[in-house]
């Protein structure tokens, strides 16, 4: 692992920038070149799925782990965000497939409950400073630790899709088809959600609560639009996210702005980009086609 | 009840049907939140034959097919018996064509993304391998639609979206094969072609065939047997027969 991380430096410290001269700027760097790809293959299924209010959901819920955890006097508060966001995945998850209310009604209670709990529990503890902290993020304090667990979830998230990208894509189509081809569909649904808990809450401390959905549906969104094959879509999707983060991490470096807004940004860009650039398909998804 | 694709070749030569595969249904019933669906439903379905179902709507058409692919929980059994010429399997096969897939027209979905997904291999975002590629040409060519192959969802009309469904309901071979109001987003015209196509499918593949519709005239001129449905069997038997006894009611 020394060995790793010495390379690591040597190879971006030669770079002739002077952001390369920083040693938390190579380690955002590689946090980049981690979480990029992992949001890219959550992120397309989230977009595909049409759950990006469930995932934002998540992400803002992470307020009232942070409360607790801090109520409860963790010393790594993020441990109780984790737990708190895989309970609140199940519970939503749960909760949407008994209830008949409309699925944003259930993910707005959820969040109102959370963002409210995680204000008082924070507020009553005399510790809204901590609040700042994980609101923005800070990926230029990523140290070994952050960027180990990064790779573990990037590596699982990979592992995974190998058996289930298949069967939730499908699922997103139709579930009653899906399971006529023996995908588990609630096993799958639940499966993605708890994914998609444990990397939100991953890459929380380093993008910020409030702009980790903008990281995780911009790029898979904007590739939507590019895209013509399900190929295309997560390369592109990929492509954007890595270019957003990189393009972001260095150029808050020079204009002095955070980090996690500073990416958002750029991958708004492109966003905006890929829907100027086609916008045939936005009208194209207006016309009703019927037999030729 | 429903089959796992491992245990099934990828490409079958279809084959006629023997008319000696039997599903049986016996006393079949399904509750949902409290309320009774469906009850007391007895009956054959046999490889070669199309079975309409019809009856008003809320009657439990689609239900029965939910409970059939096992999606649904269900009193009474279902057994299914293939005859002499019947490839050895565990489980029965089931192929459905659903109402409507869940996609926008800009999502980036190929009808070779749509095999890939339901091809039990490798990750779709790697693509089709080259097996499931044959396979999926020989399913589209079932139904005039190979030409369809790279095209996306999205730029499909509503006849061609309806036979690309039908096509991947074909691979793996199904022992039944499951329609659900096929009728959506076609004209007159475009029925008329999917159900010929559907007739056609039939002596060509062992299978029988269930087909939810509303469309009570295009049934009779293509079913070999219509159930009324409305929570309970009414009536069953020709199309004609039944069509008169349920028009007075």
């Amino acid at each position: 692992m020394h060995l790793l991380s010495e390379f690591w430096h040597g190879l971006i410290g030669a770079l002739p920038w002077a952001w390369a001269h920083y040693g938390y700027m190579r380690l955002a760097l590689l946090a980049v070149l981690l979480a990029a790809p992992l949001f890219a293959l959550i992120g397309t299924q989230v977009v595909g799925l049409r759950l990006v209010f469930f995932s934002d959901t998540l992400g803002h819920a992470a307020l009232a782990g942070l409360g607790i955890g801090v109520v409860a006097r963790l010393a790594e508060p993020w441990w109780a965000m984790l737990v708190w966001a895989i309970v609140i995945a199940l519970l939503m998850t749960w909760v949407q497939r008994r209830s008949r209310a409309a699925a944003d009604t259930v993910l707005g209670v959820f969040m109102a409950f959370s963002v409210a709990l995680g204000i008082m529990l924070l507020s009553r503890s005399g510790q809204s400073n901590r609040l700042v902290t994980y609101l923005i993020g800070d990926v230029l304090g990523i140290t070994g630790p952050g960027l180990a667990g990064l790779a573990i979830v990037l590596l699982v998230a990979i592992a995974l899709s190998w058996r289930w990208f298949n069967a939730l894509a499908l699922t997103g189509l139709n579930a009653s088809l899906a399971g006529s081809r023996g995908v588990r569909v609630a096993w799958v649904q639940t499966g993605f959600a708890l994914l998609v808990a444990v990397a939100v809450t991953m890459v929380i401390p380093w993008i910020g609560l409030l702009l980790i959905n903008a990281f995780l549906v911009l790029p898979a969104a904007a590739a939507r639009l590019l895209a013509r094959d399900t190929r295309q879509y997560l390369a592109c999707a990929t492509i954007l996210a890595l270019t957003a983060g990189i393009g972001g991490l260095i150029s808050s470096f020079y204009w002095d702005t955070p980090t996690g807004a500073t990416i958002v940004l750029w991958a708004a860009a492109f966003y905006a980009f890929a829907f100027i650039m086609h916008p045939h398909r936005a009208s194209q998804s207006q016309s009703a086609v019927t037999e030729t | 009840m429903v089959a796992s694709p491992e245990t099934i070749p990828v490409a079958e030569s279809p084959h006629p049907p023997c008319g000696a595969c039997l599903t049986h249904v016996r006393n079949l019933g399904v509750r949902l939140s409290g309320q009774t669906v469906l009850e007391d439903l007895s009956f054959d379905l046999r490889c070669g034959e199309i079975t309409a179902l019809v009856g008003p709507n809320g009657a439990g058409k689609t239900t029965l097919l939910r409970a059939l692919l096992g999606e649904v929980p269900f009193s009474g059994s279902c057994h299914f018996h293939g005859g002499p010429g019947h490839p050895t399997r565990r489980r029965l096969v089931i192929g459905y064509v659903p109402q409507r897939l869940g996609f926008d027209r800009a999502a980036p979905l190929t009808v070779a993304d749509l095999f890939a997904l339901t091809s039990g291999g490798q990750p779709a975002y790697l693509g089709l391998t080259e097996a499931a590629r044959t396979a999926a040409c020989a399913s589209l060519a079932e139904v005039d639609a190979a030409h369809l192959l790279n095209r996306r969802l999205g730029d499909l009309s509503g006849g061609e979206l309806q036979r690309v469904l039908l096509a991947l309901s074909l691979s793996p071979s199904p022992d039944m094969l499951l329609l659900d109001e096929p009728q959506q987003g076609l004209d007159a015209a475009g029925l008329t072609r999917f159900y010929e196509l559907v007739a056609r499918l039939r002596g060509r593949f062992d299978m029988a065939v269930v087909l939810v519709s509303h469309d009570l005239a295009a049934v009779a001129r293509i079913a070999d047997r219509v159930f009324f449905l409305d929570r309970r069997l009414l009536a069953s038997g020709p199309p004609a027969e039944v069509l008169n006894k349920i028009k007075p009611m």
